[in-house]
Order: structure tokens, then sequence, then C-alpha cells
């Protein structure tokens, strides 16, 4: 027995045999049954891809993206770079895509508040607060988007004229030409400020990392806020002092039958934001409150027995653990919302699919178009899972 | 010292117990702990029932006490003279037909309201797990069936209806529907084969799955709508419907493959391994070992998603077919009706609801039915 040595590596791996031409052995059926799905598919895309060529000769399509460089000739209400419609069909497409981002990006920062705040009520110990956020989801997640947004676009169409517009507090009007806002008057100085704001973030981001490191090394605390505050609050304002300290509010007026000056939402970017945001906060609330029963009770019992005030014990010891079980299913509620702005044709909002439907109606280029649409959104996709992703893998918990 | 304890003592043991203090129990005790319990807490609470009082009496007036409920032949001066103070439900009196309906034949109407009632049958006796078993496949399409032959007609004496007549509701449920039973076994496959240990399947499953969530429906919608009929050879024609249902169907078996690859993954090695020694084959392993149980496992968040389809339905829309939403939106764009889309969309809107909030309390239910032996 003891004489019989047995080489451990011939039981992990079974020994290469030859490959025998035969339908008993696996390694056979499993290259058949890959050469004729992998050839059935190339079959039927071949077949699609004839007939598609074949329509188009028949139909005098010109295929490729030539007709980019064409003058587009529609025109477009909202635009954040100037734009006209003597301009080409890339440039309203850009177009399209910066007026998508600018919903998707502000839709996803207010949904998350909001679905946070809902999040929380929900698990209130006021009852009457915890069952209005309850009754808020249900109806919320229960209704089509699409719906919503049709209701929220009629209600906004339904408002008062300019000359009757509802004003709630000092410089908003709500009327049917949208919503208007004070916005200050953007000068360099603004810019310049903005700017040794987000070089202050990124510092004392650094800095508070350092601190954290070598107060691990040896112990002492370092305390952060007098460099935060410098970085963050002192030199942007002495910055946007020195360069004049420019603060003009542009008030919006009415004049004659529109209003004049600060910042205008459209009734369809309204619409769509705020559909967008009160749908998504519903999904993102269920989240949070998820994310916040998963943290087992022991741990705020014990960060409270530690001695932690109650900021503390949800910064430190809560939210962390919260974070990894709330995080991946935000990541899909943000794509989510990024591919929902696409509802925004529906209500005459003009992001890259309506552009881009307007342009294949227009040039015919039904499959460019289509292309232009699916590349786009896909890239966005991408990047947002990446980003989160590696976000992801960041807060995860580290095991030894 | 030990005297007074004694004689206190004594007293406590004569006395009748007594209940709890009425402000810690009952109503009164409820009140305090849930409503009550701090001035942050009464605040809230005081704020939000104003709130809601206020409200709700708004609401009131505007659905009930102002409302008008029917106008004669269209004339809807009447509910123009509110001013937005009260809801025009006459609106929804003399279009009810047309948004259930859409332009199916007005005497004929029976057929999609019987179609509805066998679809809401074959969704409640799904629900039930008595049901749960192989025949509930041959029932599914049997009652598919008995529709399409209620809807297109042509036999037993009820005229044919061509399929650019059906709107409304009925063409919600049958994308929905539809959408779903062929979806799913398409979603089966597809989670199998992004497992599977052959490259080649798992890369086009992948490919697949990973391309169709990255992009939103619309754009699947318009590619059937206006791409679809470039890929077919000259002749060949494929109707709207059936288009916008590919589309669907292809979407939503993205979607749910990806909910059955999560039961596949939750399953434990050990059963693979157990019908491997078993000697069973693959389809044998997978039919009989591990499908039934992943499938257990993920029926609450597939209900979840067939919740999300259902809505996703609306989305035809924007391709122009008739389905319950666009009959609402064309029922307000007869210049009389013009501007009532608020009465119109509550409606349409508390129909959707029923449909999900039906689905979506089964689903939290069977959830916590199925999640009952974890408990321990």
């Amino acid at each position: 027995m003891s004489q019989t040595t047995i080489d451990p590596r011939s039981l992990r791996a079974p020994p290469r045999r030859p490959l025998r031409l035969s339908w008993s052995d696996e390694r056979v059926r499993a290259i058949v049954w890959q050469i004729l799905v992998v050839g059935l598919l190339g079959a039927i895309v071949w077949w699609l891809w004839s007939n598609t060529v074949h329509n188009l000769e028949v139909r005098r399509i010109a295929t490729g993206f030539g007709f980019l460089n064409r003058e587009a000739g529609l025109p477009i209400a909202e635009n954040l770079i100037p734009y006209s419609p003597t301009d080409t069909y890339f440039r309203a497409l850009l177009i399209g895509l910066l007026n998508t981002l600018k919903v998707a990006v502000v839709g996803i920062i207010l949904a998350t508040v909001f679905g946070t705040l809902i999040g929380i009520a929900r698990l209130s110990k006021n009852w009457l607060l915890s069952k209005i956020a309850g009754v808020y989801i249900e109806v919320i997640r229960d209704l089509p988007l699409l719906l919503q947004l049709l209701f929220w676009y009629a209600i906004l169409q339904g408002l008062p004229g300019p000359r009757q517009a509802l004003h709630p507090v000092g410089g908003v009007f709500l009327s049917n030409r949208g919503l208007k806002l004070p916005w200050i008057e953007w000068q360099d100085a603004h810019s310049y400020a903005l700017l040794a704001f987000a070089l202050g973030a990124v510092f004392t981001w650094f800095y508070r990392r350092d601190a954290i490191r070598k107060r691990i090394a040896d112990g002492r605390p370092r305390p952060v806020w007098p460099v935060a505050l410098g970085c963050l609050v002192v030199l942007p304002v002495a910055i946007w002092a020195a360069a004049g300290a420019p603060w003009t509010v542009d008030w919006p007026e009415l004049r004659g039958f529109n209003f004049r000056g600060g910042l205008n939402m459209s009734p369809e970017y309204f619409a769509l934001l705020l559909g967008l945001t009160t749908y998504t906060a519903g999904f993102i609330a269920e989240i949070v409150r998820a994310g916040i029963l998963a943290v087992p009770h022991g741990q705020w019992e014990a960060a409270q027995a530690l001695g932690l005030r109650p900021g503390q014990v949800l910064k430190q010891v809560v939210l962390p653990q919260a974070l990894r079980v709330i995080i991946p299913p935000m990541t899909s509620q943000y794509l989510n919302i990024t591919k929902n702005s696409s509802l925004a044709v529906a209500i005459g909002y003009q992001d890259i699919v309506s552009i881009a439907n307007t342009t294949l109606n227009q040039t015919g280029q039904a499959i460019e178009g289509i292309a232009i649409i699916m590349v786009v959104y896909l890239s966005i996709s991408l990047s947002i899972s990446l980003f989160m992703n590696w976000y992801n893998a960041k807060i995860a918990l580290v095991e030894r | 010292m030990s005297d007074i304890t004694l004689n206190a003592a004594a007293k406590v043991a004569e006395a009748a117990p007594r209940s709890a203090p009425i402000t810690q129990i009952g109503f009164v005790g409820w009140l305090r702990a849930n409503l009550f319990s701090g001035w942050l807490s009464t605040a809230v609470t005081l704020l939000l029932a104003y709130l809601i009082v206020r409200w709700a009496i708004g609401f009131v007036d505007w659905a009930f006490v102002n409302a008008v409920w029917s106008v004669p032949n269209n004339q809807t001066q009447a509910c123009r003279d509110l001013r937005g103070t009260g809801a025009c439900w006459a609106v929804v009196t003399e279009k009810h037909r047309f948004i259930l309906f859409g332009t199916y034949p007005y005497d004929q109407h029976w057929r999609p309201a019987l179609c509805i009632a066998l679809f809401v049958g074959l969704y409640i006796v799904s629900a039930m797990r008595r049901f749960w078993r192989k025949e509930l496949a041959l029932i599914w399409v049997a009652v598919l069936a008995v529709i399409g032959v209620l809807m297109w007609g042509g036999v037993l004496g009820m005229p044919y209806v061509p399929q650019e007549r059906w709107g409304g509701l009925v063409i919600t449920l049958i994308l929905a529907t539809f959408g779903l039973a062929l979806a799913f076994p398409l979603a089966i496959l597809v989670a199998l084969g992004r497992r599977s240990q052959l490259p080649a399947i798992k890369a086009i499953c992948v490919l697949y799955v990973e391309l169709i969530r990255g992009v939103p429906l619309i754009s699947l919608l318009f590619m059937a709508s206006v791409m679809f009929p470039l890929f077919l050879p000259e002749g060949m024609n494929i109707d709207k419907l059936l288009r916008a249902q590919l589309a669907i169907i292809l979407f939503a078996g993205a979607y749910l493959a990806e909910v059955v690859r999560g039961g596949l993954q939750s399953l434990s090695k050990g059963q693979y391994e157990a019908a491997d020694a078993l000697g069973l084959s693959y389809w044998q392993k997978t039919g009989f070992i591990i499908l039934p149980q992943a499938l257990r496992l993920v029926i609450p968040p597939l209900v979840n998603t067939f919740i999300g389809f259902f809505k996703d339905t609306s989305l035809v829309l924007i391709i122009g077919i008739f389905d319950l939403l666009t009959a609402g939106k064309t029922a307000i764009i007869e210049p009389a009706w013009q501007g009532f889309g608020i009465e119109v969309y509550l409606t349409v809107g508390a129909i959707y609801f029923i449909f999900c909030f039906a689905m979506s309390k089964y689903s939290q239910g069977l959830e916590a039915e199925l999640n009952r032996h974890r408990r321990h």
C-alpha cells in the first residue's frame, strides 16, 4: 500500500486523449454544436444583409456617413453650444447628444437626492411620513414612465400664460412657457473662482488621504478642515474678489408676451426632468431602504456602544456597509435614467433620439441613423458601468 | 430602614394589579409612539396632516364636486367654463369605448372585451401555485389561440377584422403577454448559453445580452419600424404590430435571461455535480435538476421584470401602434376635446395601475411565502 505512490497530478488532470472522430466524444460534439449554431446565425445574418444591400440598391439609397456633412436645415429649440439650421447634420446630432447628457446628468443628481430622502422617510419612525413615502413609491413605480411624462407635459401646457404666470417666490415664474429662475450673469471671474474651487477640491482630497495615512503611521491627528476651508472657500472667494467681485443677478421679467432674462427651462425639458426624476426616485428610494436595512442592527448598537455620535455612526459605520449593497442596483438605475431620457421624443424635447429620428426621416439613412443612436447609448452605458464598477471595487469589502 | 421596606412590600402585594397607563397602550399609546414621539415627529405629523387635508379637499372639489360627468353631442363648452376648477370626466364618458378598444368595429366590441377577460383569467390561473404544472403551458397555448381567433374572426359567424383596426387595452395585453410567453423560452436558452462551456455559444449570448441591455427600447422599436422592412426580401412584408412584438421579445429576452442566470448562479455547485455523478446528460441535468430549482428561486424577480415590460409596452406609442396609451392620447386630438389630457391620463393610469399593483402585491406575497423556510 505504502509503496504504491500516486502522482497527484494524474488525479487532477485526466490524460489528454487523442480526439476521436466519434459522436460519443464530448469534445467532438461540442465542436459540432458550435459550428452548427455559428453557421446558422451566420447564414441568417448573411441573408438579412444581402436583402438589405439589394433593397438599398432598388431604392437608390447611398450608404455611408457622408450625409453628416450636409446642411441639416432642422431647427433646434434648445442648444448648449451655438447652432443654426444651416449647420451640418453632425453638429445637429452633437447638440442632441448634449441635450441628452444635460437631462441625464441633472436627472441623476436630482433623483439620487430625492430618492435617498424618500428612502429614509420610508424608514422613519413617524407612521404618517413612512406611509406617505410608501404610497408614493408604490404609485410611481406602477405607472408607465411615458404616461407620467405625457401627464406632466399636459399639466405644464394647462398652466396659465406668461402674463398670469404662477409666482410662488420672488424671481420664479411657472407658466406654459416653462420655468424661469433667477441666475447670476456669468463672467470670467466666476469661471476663475470655479476653477480654483475644483483645483482646491482635488488638493484637499489628496491632502486628506495623506493626513489619514500619516495618522495611521504615528497616531497623531492632523486636522483637515483648515486646509479645506482655505482651498474651498478662502481662495475662490479671494480670486473672485480680486477680479472685481462681479455680482449681478439676472432676474427674469415679463416683457410683452414673454419673459426676458434669467435661466429658462422649456416646458419640454422641465416635464422630462420632472418625470425622470420622480419616476427614478421611486426606485432609488427602495434601493436605499434595502441598503440601510441590510446593515444588521448589531452594527448600530456596537457603534453606539463605542461612544460614536449618531452622525458618526451613520457616516463611519452604517453608510460604508450600506453603500456596498446600494451601488450595483444604483448603477442600473443611472443607466435607466440615461436610456429613459430617450422618451423625450414623445413630448418634443430634442435629444439625440429625436434628432437622429428627424435626420433619418429627412435623409432616408435609416441604418446609419439607428446605428448612431445605438453607438451613442452603448458608449454612455459603457462609461457609466465602467465608472461605477471602479467605484464599487474601491468600496468593496477588503478581506484578508 | 428594613421596616419601611417590608411595609411597602406588603402594601404593594395587597394592591390590585393595575393596567398600564392609558398613554402607553391602545390607540393613544399607538399615537404617542408612532405620530407624536417627540417635538420633531409631532411637527412633521401636523404639517403632513395639514397638507394632506388641504390637498384632499382640493382634489375632491376638482374631481367630484365641480366635475362635469357628461355633455351632449361633444359640446364641451360646459367643461371649458370650469377653467380648471373641476374635472371634465365627460371626455372619459364619451371616449371610454375608444380608449379601451380603439377603432375596432363598434358592434363587435364584445370580442376584445372577452379577450381582455381571457387574459385576466389566464393571469389569475398562472398566479395560482396549484396550477404550476406542465399543463399550464398547454392552457397558455390554447387561450392565446382562442384570443387570436376572437380578434381576427372570419370564422363561426364573426366578421373578419384586420389587424390595423385593433387597438386599446387589448393591444397592450397582447404585446405584454405574447412578449413574455415567447421571450421566456428564449431567455432560458440564452441564460444557459451564457453559462455554457462552449466558447462560441457563450460569446454569442454575452454579445446579445449586453448589446440589447445597452440601448434603449425605443431604438429597437425604431429599428423594427424603419429598418426591418429593409432586411426582408422584396415583396415580403410583416405588419407593424408583429415587428414591434418581435422587438419587445428580443428586448425582454435579454433582461429575463439575466434574471434566469441569477437563479442558475445561486444554485450550489453540488447540484450540478450530483447530476453529473448520476450520469445524466446535459439536457437531462438541466431539465430535471437545475431549471426546476433555479426558476423557482427567481419567480419574484421574474414578476417584477414582467411589470417592467407591461409598462414598457406603452413605448410603442412612439412608432404609432394603437395601444392603451396611444388610444388615450388620440382621444384628445379632436379639437372639441383638446386640453383634457389630465383626465384621460388619470383614467389610463388607473388601468395600468390596477394591473401593475396586482402583480407587484402578488410578487411581494410570493417572495415572503417562498422565503418562509429560510427564516430560521
